[in-house]
């Protein structure tokens, strides 16, 4: 490889690139501060199948923030669909745990494809309708579950192995996660569809006026979340052995987090599956590495809320930096 | 008053605005607030003996309106195009100082003014860093102010409460001149202050930021200066609302108002302030406010589940800008549609 | 908007308020009083800490079996996180109801003071079970069990099943909990008081679980990540449940005590993960808290020292000095569930 690509491909990759070397400096820190106690292997399981879920989620709402839209109610479809899952495997032990991920998918789907309709159809801003929602979505886990958790004495033995089993030797739900990602990183990136996402996402006007249902697809990638949120909702009751009214409240803020971290405007039009995967990951690292190095439960929160600006706040100043050599280099 | 009127062909054109027209003046959001208002009232009056009564109401206004004090400066964060949802954790971290600097022996009073100043600081580093990083959004600055300020209130306090204030200073939240709560007279004070905000310059340069921050600025309107001052008094006015709710509760915690932010973002939303920017009046989010106060307040006498609330307010909120887009989203829909049409229209003719 | 409109606007919300204040002033003092003859329009309320926590709610089937008995409406209500600022709101909206007596279980000990005296003023009667408030803030408390037996205990039993050597770490629900504070203070003073004793099982970290699964769960994980801990006390039953999944997932070798309901705890204490817990009847508690509010109402008894009732099939009981202040009525001792009678009581709740 030549000078010139071997540029091209840092300048294309800067996000990806700083995001791995500053996950790779924090782990090596907590590697050394910890005393050897991160790189086992058993603590390196336990880390991406905590981050998991947050993985699965953030590529749906990649798709939803591309569109410059938002969605504050996955918090409240996750709490949905685990709740109305769970809720049918409790009077009925024996059902396949499959059947009952099915099930939880489709009601997030359902969800979904309010939320696009609002945003789409009835050109309700995102953070508006996402924050109605959200409300009606939980008000609904309430009363579904009538005032009980539901708890794993409720749930069978098949069900709950569903986040402890294995798959050559990898935790299931790395197993669902990197599926997600192969998935998602296919369709952004091949297919017609998911390029028309990008092309929303840059400019409304724009796609519309060129030919591009832009309802549809704002409909499209609303319903796709709601069906991730469905399933990340399942996922993540059967973790915990749990299913609350309290479920995952706040929960969408943490996978806003992972996206933004992976280089997705909230302005919409750009981001890449690698990036927030990293995001991801590196949300995933501090979570595990903090309690690792005894930093004291009341440090955690203000660290992480601490390292998220930093993040941001770097980017933006190297993409000033980009934009300045650029502007330099138009010999004006 | 002259209008620009897109019609169905695409073509514009300028004509008067009528009047008065009443079509018009009902599809306006206040009036629709005000609908609500009634039908909310007859609802609870008929559903309990026990609503209609002056010291209940007097009570219950107790109970929403410590969130009440941050819609208002939150509207203007909403209608300058951006928003703040570290406020609740400015209240925490605010009303945590105030107790830790009681506890080490300031005076209470003192200790309150700690507590402002640090709600002040907060906000100010919000506006701060949008100021000097125009590239980052708001939503995602503030959500991490959000983590880091709790945070810093966990930090502080641990696991601990404060309490043990002197008597005088429950009567904040529970104190009343006559039979009227302190804290509503406060909110009337600050209501009445910000309607007078609306008709002021700075009013003004708010809205047309909203509007497009980059015409404002190549306007000659200071939007840095502007936007420092609104998320800065966000973060005052977050204060003061956890001084009240310090006084409520007789004691500060790390993890006070936790979700607060979103309500108050409903209740400014419901009000009629679209987060589009430009656009939204305070009367609007005192009627919302009224609204959904008196519907929690109405419906928990009756002992309807909280949770029904819930979904109440949340389709409250999507029927009232639904309606209300309804009517504009059907132009400009069809103008898009025949300038796609036609620009098909010319590739095929070629 | 022109002035016009502003001001038909402003009119007609004001019009609205004054409606209401117009109402207020004409049924005040007729049909918003509840006559307190009347029995079906007496209520107690119950209010929990928490509205779905199942102990809460086998709590209440107690209290609503006593209401029934004694012939008045039983209420339940409950924040949906355990948290008193929602406490603080759902006793006002009891105050408004007017109801005739409230039994509470606090999330604080003292910040619903200033609520329940508002109610105490109005001529509610207020009595806390389970985690008590200040004792300005209540008439008397419903008492399971003396919390230094329960503190002392179970801080015995961690030590037992590690046999003198590991670390203990505390599993705790919320941190304002009275009720968790005091177990924990008598769980701390046992070991400083017996300092050779306990020296090779130090008390490493309290973590508190805010009676939430799903929290609870995660920091019983953050408990394991430290390799001293060897033994957790969990004295509130949804943190056993959700300590008791994590320790059988990761296969640990760490055991679990604590205070847990023994309908959800039977796999965990039949496979050996908890070799033994405590707990006590809980419906007894609420059976006994409606007997207590009604001797209140009816004037049997004062909330002062001395005072005996009769408290339906529980028999007669006494009302003593609490510590910390105030009086309470005790329920009885602690009960020890182990692999030998879990069987039996594992359906009775």
């Amino acid at each position: 490889m030549n000078n010139s690509t071997l540029k091209k491909f840092f300048s294309d990759n800067v996000r990806e690139i700083s995001l791995i070397l500053v996950i790779i400096v924090i782990s090596i820190f907590v590697q050394l501060r910890s005393g050897g106690n991160f790189f086992t292997p058993e603590n390196i399981a336990d880390l991406f199948t905590e981050t998991a879920i947050l993985a699965i989620l953030a590529v749906g709402m990649m798709m939803v923030i591309i569109t410059a839209g938002i969605d504050l109610s996955i918090g409240a479809i996750m709490a949905l669909a685990g709740m109305i899952g769970t809720t049918i495997l409790k009077g009925n032990q024996e059902i396949n745990p499959v059947l009952i991920i099915l099930i939880s998918i489709v009601i997030g789907t359902l969800c979904g494809m309010i939320n696009g309709a609002l945003v789409s159809k009835l050109r309700i801003l995102p953070i508006i309708a996402t924050l109605g929602m959200m409300n009606v979505f939980r008000g609904l886990t309430y009363l579904v579950s009538k005032g009980s958790w539901v708890l794993q004495n409720d749930m069978s033995r098949a069900f709950l192995n569903v986040a402890t089993g294995k798959v050559f030797g990898i935790n299931n739900l790395v197993v669902m996660a990197l599926v997600v990602y192969v998935i998602g990183y296919i369709f952004l990136n091949f297919i017609r569809t998911g390029r028309k996402i990008y092309a929303v996402g840059n400019s409304e006007e724009s796609a519309q006026v060129s030919g591009i249902k832009t309802e549809r697809i704002l409909w499209l990638v609303y319903t796709i979340m709601g069906a991730i949120a469905g399933f990340a909702g399942i996922l993540y009751v059967c973790k915990f052995g749990a299913a609350q009214g309290e479920t995952a409240v706040g929960y969408e803020m943490n996978v806003i987090a992972a996206s933004v971290l992976g280089g997705v405007s909230i302005a919409g039009g750009t981001g890449r599956v690698q990036g927030v995967l990293l995001g991801a990951l590196l949300l995933g690292l501090l979570n595990n590495a903090m309690p690792l190095i005894n930093i004291s439960a009341f440090w955690q929160e203000a660290i992480r809320g601490l390292i998220i600006l930093l993040s941001v706040m770097s980017n933006s100043l190297i993409q000033r930096n980009v934009e300045m050599k650029a502007l330099r280099r138009r010999n004006i | 008053m002259a209008k620009q009127v897109i019609q169905a062909d695409g073509t514009r054109i300028i004509e008067n605005e009528r009047a008065f027209s009443w079509k018009r003046f009902m599809f306006q959001w206040e009036w629709m607030l005000v609908l609500m208002l009634i039908i909310v009232n007859i609802i609870n009056i008929s559903s309990s003996s026990n609503y209609a009564n002056f010291d209940n109401i007097m009570n219950a206004m107790r109970d929403f309106l410590d969130k009440a004090i941050v819609v208002f400066p939150m509207a203007l964060v909403i209608v300058l195009g951006e928003i703040d949802i570290s406020v609740a954790s400015i209240m925490a971290l605010s009303s945590v100082t105030m107790g830790m600097a009681y506890q080490a022996g300031v005076p209470m009073g003192l200790a309150i003014v700690i507590g402002l100043l640090v709600g002040t600081l907060c906000g100010f580093i919000n506006g701060i860093i949008l100021v000097k990083f125009p590239e980052l959004s708001s939503m995602i600055v503030t959500l991490a102010t959000q983590i880091i300020f709790r945070g810093i209130a966990s930090i502080l306090l641990e696991t601990g409460s404060v309490g043990g204030f002197p008597d005088w200073f429950n009567s904040f939240g529970w104190g009343k001149v006559g039979s009227i709560p302190i804290i509503l007279i406060f909110t009337i004070i600050e209501a009445l202050f910000f309607v007078y905000l609306h008709f002021t310059k700075f009013g003004r340069r708010t809205y047309a930021m909203g509007n497009s921050v980059m015409v404002s600025k190549f306007s000659g309107i200071k939007t840095n200066k502007i936007k420092l001052i609104i998320f800065t008094m966000a973060g005052l006015l977050a204060a003061v609302a956890a001084v009240f709710l310090a006084s409520k509760m007789g004691s500060v915690r790390p993890d006070v108002a936790k979700g607060y932010e979103l309500d108050i973002i409903a209740m400014v939303v419901l009000g009629g302030v679209a987060s589009s920017g430009g656009k939204g009046k305070i009367l609007g989010c005192i009627l919302s406010i009224l609204v959904i106060g008196f519907l929690r307040y109405g419906l928990g006498l009756v002992n309807v589940t909280s949770q029904v609330i819930m979904i109440i307010v949340g389709t409250l909120l999507i029927v009232a800008v639904a309606i209300t887009n309804l009517k504009s989203s059907f132009g400009q829909a069809k103008w898009v549609k025949n300038l796609s049409n036609n620009i098909k229209g010319v590739k095929a003719q070629r | 908007m022109n002035t016009k409109k502003i001001l038909s606007i402003c009119i007609s919300a004001v019009l609205s308020m004054s409606l209401l204040a117009g109402c207020g002033g004409k049924t005040d003092s007729g049909s918003t009083s509840k006559s307190s003859t009347d029995k079906s329009s007496v209520t107690y309320a119950f209010v929990a800490k928490d509205v779905q926590n199942p102990y809460m709610k086998k709590v209440y089937e107690g209290f609503e079996k006593a209401c029934g008995e004694i012939g008045v409406t039983a209420l339940y209500k409950g924040p949906e996180a355990a948290t008193p600022e929602k406490q603080i709101e759902i006793i006002n909206q009891l105050v408004a109801q007017n109801v005739t007596g409230i039994a509470i279980a606090a999330n604080d000990a003292d910040a619903l003071q200033p609520a329940l005296k508002e109610a105490m003023n109005k001529g509610i009667k207020v009595v806390s079970l389970d985690s008590a408030v200040n004792a300005q803030s209540r008439q008397t408390h419903i008492q399971q069990a003396d919390p230094e037996k329960i503190g002392r205990g179970l801080i015995q039993a961690a030590y037992d099943m590690v046999k003198g050597d590991g670390g203990i770490a505390v599993l705790s629900a919320t941190a304002q909990a009275t009720n968790q504070n005091l177990w924990i203070e008598w769980m701390q003073k046992e070991m400083k008081e017996n300092p050779t004793k306990y020296a090779k099982t130090p008390l490493i970290k309290i973590a508190y679980g805010d009676d939430d699964p799903t929290k609870s769960t995660s920091e019983t994980q953050a408990l394991l990540t430290n390799s001293d801990v060897k033994v957790i006390i969990a004295p509130t039953t949804v943190g056993m449940l959700a300590a008791g999944k994590v320790l059988q997932d990761k296969k640990s070798t760490v055991l679990l005590t604590g205070l847990g309901l023994p309908s959800e705890m039977a796999p965990f204490i039949e496979s050996g993960i908890c070799p033994w817990m405590y707990l006590w009847n809980p419906v007894d508690i609420g059976y006994l808290t409606g007997y207590t509010i009604d001797a209140l109402k009816k004037g049997d008894i004062k909330g002062v020292k001395g005072d005996s009732f009769k408290a339906g099939t529980l028999g007669d009981k006494a009302v003593t000095d609490a510590a910390g202040g105030g009086t309470e009525v005790m329920l009885g001792d602690p009960f020890k569930f182990d692999s030998k009678n879990i069987a039996e009581w594992k359906t009775v709740y």
